[in-house]
């Protein structure tokens, strides 16, 4: 089945205290679609003036979203979780069309998956509770998690529905308000998704500014009245953020992106079954969203008694990939987000080949035909070398695997761990105490254990080293944008005695 | 002998922002989404020390690098380029349409011992 680009205004504002408004000084940037390199509608190019507009907004509305109950809040939450859900193939379109993903995908991972994620924080609001503890006699601590006030948050190009999806909810239902500026690349499903619940939230609560880094990034990112700064990025803009915010004394969360390494332990090809076949597709998941993942397995690290035997299996599998109109649904891997990125995946490809990287599979550009042929699309590439190079080492956030053997367990972690990242991992085995013990000894803050790619909420997300900090996902990212405020409360009638 | 280069159209690019915003600096990402790029910012923007080491000047002014990622790239001679995109980093560029990116190539057995001397 094959769905078509979908319609999209002239251009669109940016939603500020519960309405889309021009941005103030009437500049506009084009947005393109990377499927075949056509323009998609302007978006407003903000600037300081714009952004204080949105962080006023916020701030105005904060005292009374603060103290509006859990119940409240749970519900205007699933409320957007059933909006999301009624236009989840409008949503997929969208996001195909942004973004360059199969469409396949945003059917069935991006957009289902940020409607479980309004719902899961929508849950968990009104299942937790906070705290209070005797401490003697007449004395009482009493823990009330109270909101931090105004959170902005700057959200990347990859799962640009998604990453909404992980960063509105938690702040939302933790009683905050939010300045949200999505990536210049992406700016249509947020868009969307202000058009369909600007009635939902009081005006204030929710805004989303659109526009450039250098301007309407960092004004954000440095704001004075705003009281915490999320991000998902790299990590030059994550050093420039924490900088910016420690003027502020503002606490902050960052995603940084990772090297994972995806582990094949020799046990998977004791049998030629199921769980190998998963396995074998498991190694394939590289090129899963077409490598643009923080947590992209894009270090494949095989066992060397079943190297060539496993990789054979692979290659066959990533040459089987179909590569074609991200709007057909067959089309299991699409379109790079930007000629940028498209430009730097093969730079890498190129030094990989120079380091003296052998090219296993696919190793160039993809050449589509007639309407997408100016689009910018890779093939899934594998490359076999050694832990050292630096496409091992870097992120190349395209569909390219970079391949090397072990010998044993020891050899497996040393190389898993010789990076400067730790988000994700995978473990694959059928030993029982592989499946623990190698798990734990990766320095990663997610571990897959005979799986990889899910993102389930209820599953805190988040990384070691260089990948940041913060956990996501889950209950615990509430309190990365909470105040705890402690009540220390005396029942007793007697002076200390002191004066 | 240098580690690093820039292409005559990148030199441009870095003149045009020179006149807009004054002194600037180069620092190379790493990470995610628009990282593994190098990124232009005003010299006083981003707070420098022992861990960043300078690659080298390049038209002008100074292009860093993280000291950890450096141990993994010093084998390899960079050269900043431009090409038409997008990124959604601070970097200065990206207003007018364009980011800078990099081209690598490994230092030959010649430039290797004198760069990085055993």
């Amino acid at each position: 089945m094959s769905y078509s680009k979908p319609k999209f205004k002239e251009k669109y504002g940016n939603f500020i205290n519960g309405k889309f408004v021009d941005p103030v000084d009437g500049e506009y940037f084009e947005n393109t679609s990377p499927v075949d390199n056509t323009l998609i509608a302007r978006y407003p190019r903000s600037q300081k003036a714009d952004v204080e507009n949105a962080v006023d907004a916020a701030n105005a509305a904060k005292e009374a979203w603060g103290n509006t109950s859990a119940t409240e809040r749970a519900a205007l939450l699933n409320k957007v979780a059933d909006i999301i859900e009624a236009n989840l193939e409008e949503f997929a379109l969208v996001e195909t069309c942004d973004n360059g993903k199969p469409i396949r995908e945003t059917l069935n991972a991006d957009v289902p998956l940020s409607v479980d994620h309004w719902r899961y924080f929508a849950a968990v609001i009104r299942a937790e509770e906070g705290s209070a503890t005797e401490l003697d006699a007449n004395m009482l601590s009493m823990n009330i998690k109270e909101p931090l006030g105004v959170i902005a948050q700057i959200i990347p190009w990859n799962f640009p529905l998604l990453m909404l999806s992980w960063k509105l909810p938690p702040a939302l239902a933790a009683g905050n308000c939010v300045v949200l500026k999505p990536a210049e690349q992406t700016p249509s499903s947020a868009t969307l998704l202000m058009e369909l619940i600007a009635e939902v939230f009081p005006p204030g609560v929710v805004n989303v500014i659109h526009g450039f880094g250098p301007e309407a990034g960092k004004p954000l990112a440095s704001s004075p009245k705003v009281d915490k700064v999320a991000f998902t990025g790299e990590t030059t803009t994550g050093q420039l953020i924490m900088q910016y915010a420690s003027k502020n004394l503002n606490p902050v969360t960052m995603e940084l992106g990772g090297k994972s390494p995806n582990i094949f332990f020799n046990s998977v090809m004791d049998e030629d079954d199921a769980f190998l076949d998963k396995a074998i597709e498991g190694a394939v998941l590289f090129a899963f969203n077409q490598g643009e993942v923080c947590t992209c397995p894009s270090r494949l690290l095989v066992q060397e008694d079943i190297y060539d035997k496993f990789m054979e299996r692979v290659i066959t599998r990533t040459n089987a990939i179909v590569q074609n109109n991200p709007y057909d649904t067959a089309c299991q891997v699409g379109a790079q987000a930007s000629n940028d990125q498209y430009e730097k995946i093969l730079s890498y490809i190129s030094i990989g080949k120079e380091e003296g990287a052998k090219v296993l599979a696919g190793g160039a550009a993809s050449k589509l035909e007639g309407e997408f042929a100016d689009g910018f699309y890779i093939q899934p590439t594998i490359l076999e070398g050694h832990n050292k190079m630096r496409v091992f080492q870097e992120e190349i956030f395209g569909p390219v695997v970079c391949v090397t053997k072990f010998k044993d367990e020891a050899e497996a972690i040393e190389i898993a761990n010789d990076t400067l990242y730790g988000l994700g991992a995978g473990v694959w085995t059928r030993d029982a105490h592989q499946l623990y013990q190698i798990p734990r000894a990766i320095k990663a803050g997610r571990v897959w254990v005979n799986c990889y790619h899910a993102y389930p909420a209820h599953a805190p997300f988040g990384g070691y080293k260089k990948s940041g900090f913060g956990r996501e996902n889950h209950l615990m990212m509430m309190n990365y944008y909470r105040q705890t405020k402690n009540m220390l409360i005396s029942y007793d009638k007697n002076k200390l005695g002191f004066f | 002998m240098e580690r690093v280069a820039i292409t005559e159209r990148a030199i441009a690019l870095v003149k045009q922002l020179q006149e807009k915003h004054g002194e600037l600096i180069f620092h190379q990402s790493g990470g995610c989404c628009d990282g593994s790029s190098p990124m232009i910012f005003e010299k006083e923007d981003m707070y420098l020390d022992d861990s960043d080491v300078l690659l080298g000047e390049l038209a002008g002014i100074n292009y860093y690098m993280n000291r950890d990622q450096y141990e993994y790239w010093k084998h390899t001679h960079l050269t900043i380029d431009i090409t038409a995109g997008r990124g959604s980093s601070f970097s200065l560029e990206i207003p007018l349409g364009f980011r800078f990116i990099i081209h690598s190539r490994m230092l030959s057995e010649e430039e290797n011992s004198a760069l990085n001397p055993a």
